[in-house]
């Protein structure tokens, strides 16, 4: 038989295991590798269908724009680079933590411990906010009968093009639509909230007004979008099917539906795993001001949850990259 | 591995400095998009991204040896996690987004018209 000697003493209890790890971390290890190639998996399909709409692919700046308070300002990235801050600085107060175990300063490692739980709750407000003016829009768009998403544009006073809301051109017609709801036809019969304005009130509005025109998603060798002439817009209006405010995971005004699914689902799967990342954090600052940790004279644990609270900041620089940046 | 219990809060906070300083040059490179480096490509991709790449993985790298305390660890369990995840996206980037470019040319050049 072999020569090593293998004890199993601590086979169960997380103790002592190969590597000089204890069990517990290493798993903790595994499962972050494996969550990690999930996640990569979700943003290289991503890049597939950027790749294969390279030419069409909405741009972030123009989408994530906003900030609170500062209402109609153009202010690209400055929400999700202080969003990056907050996550950053929690994975900072959490290895504080950590830190502070090692020392066994029970106090200490509670009160970071709670700046991290307060960290992530302000994360994933403001990621709600984020999905709010994602869900809701700004301007709105058509949508033309071969799934083409066009916006409408104005010659600014410093030369360049303005995007110019519905609602600042369309006409309001005589003209009445109900929403189908499960009250007034069959019970399962319903349908999504109707546009603000219809497709003809948008396409008279257009023609009533000749200082507007149709940008289209395909992006020019300067790097914008493409404006039409008025000749131009005016054919490609004859083809609109759908009026789209906003986004949902049917179609959206950005452009590009596939932008708006990966956008729900890669933020959205990256907030849930902020959201255990919390409640998982908030069980260990019980368990450490009950004195589990203290009694046992380590604070592995809050090392362990650490890990997983930093691989989900890790994550999010990638997101913040891959969705906002490139 | 024999944890020595002094403080490591210095290098927490210098990681977190320099963590910091790596966001807002990308966020500053993102507002004003240099024309040398956005218009000129390398490998099918403009230079500003592969810069905004290089700094992400360099925030990667930070967050993962300094923070998870990777650099902690014995040297084969360090690379069973790192070399494990490292090729494998390496791989699957590869494969995905060349598969990505060549369905672009097929719709660009093909006879199905697809978004007009």
């Amino acid at each position: 038989m072999g020569a090593t000697v293998i004890s199993n003493e601590h086979a169960l209890d997380g103790g002592p295991g190969p590597l000089g790890a204890t069990y517990g971390k290493m798993m903790m290890w595994f499962f972050i590798l494996s969550d990690a190639l999930t996640f990569s998996g979700f943003l290289a399909a991503y890049g597939f269908s950027r790749f294969k709409f390279i030419e069409t692919w909405p741009i972030a700046d123009e989408v994530f724009n906003h900030f609170p308070f500062a209402h109609g300002v153009d202010a690209p990235m400055y929400y999700v680079a202080l969003m990056t801050f907050i996550l950053i600085f929690s994975s900072v107060t959490m290895v504080l933590a950590v830190d502070a175990g090692h020392q066994l300063k029970k106090t200490k490692v509670a009160v970071y411990m709670a700046l991290t739980i307060v960290g992530g709750l302000i994360f994933l407000g403001s990621q709600a906010w984020e999905w709010k003016n994602f869900i809701k829009g700004e301007f709105g768009a058509v949508e033309t009968k071969g799934g083409s998403i066009l916006q409408f544009v104005k010659k600014g006073a410093n030369g360049e093009y303005e995007r110019v809301a519905l609602g600042d051109f369309a006409l309001t017609l005589p003209e009445e639509r109900e929403q189908l709801n499960r009250n007034n036809g069959f019970w399962f019969m319903s349908e999504a909230s109707i546009p603000s304005h219809s497709v003809n009130e948008v396409v008279q509005g257009f023609k009533a007004d000749e200082s507007i025109l149709v940008r289209t998603e395909t992006i020019n060798a300067e790097k914008e979008k493409t404006v039409l002439t008025r000749e131009e817009s005016i054919k490609r209006l004859a083809d609109t099917k759908y009026v789209v405010e906003g986004a949902n995971l049917v179609r959206n005004e950005y452009g590009s539906k596939l932008f708006a699914n990966f956008f729900f689902f890669i933020t959205g799967f990256h907030g849930f795993h902020v959201f255990t990342g919390v409640l998982i954090n908030i069980i260990i600052f019980f368990n450490i001001l009950l004195g589990t940790y203290e009694k046992r004279k380590s604070y592995e644990m809050v090392e362990k949850v650490g890990l997983y609270w930093h691989f989900v900041d890790l994550v999010w620089v990638f997101v913040f990259t891959f969705f906002y940046l490139v | 591995m024999a944890h020595a219990h002094e403080s490591h809060t210095g290098r927490i906070w210098k990681v977190f400095v320099i963590l910091s300083i790596i966001t807002i040059v990308e966020v500053l490179f993102g507002i004003f998009k240099p024309k040398s480096l956005y218009f000129n490509n390398f490998a099918g991709m403009n230079l500003l991204n592969w810069l905004f790449i290089i700094l992400t993985i360099v925030k990667a790298y930070y967050i993962t040896w300094a923070f998870m305390h990777m650099e902690g660890e014995k040297k084969w369990f360090r690379r069973s996690i790192v070399w494990t995840v490292v090729f494998l996206i390496l791989y699957l980037c590869f494969i995905v987004l060349i598969e990505g470019a060549y369905v672009f040319d097929v719709y660009k050049t093909g006879h199905i018209k697809w978004n007009f």
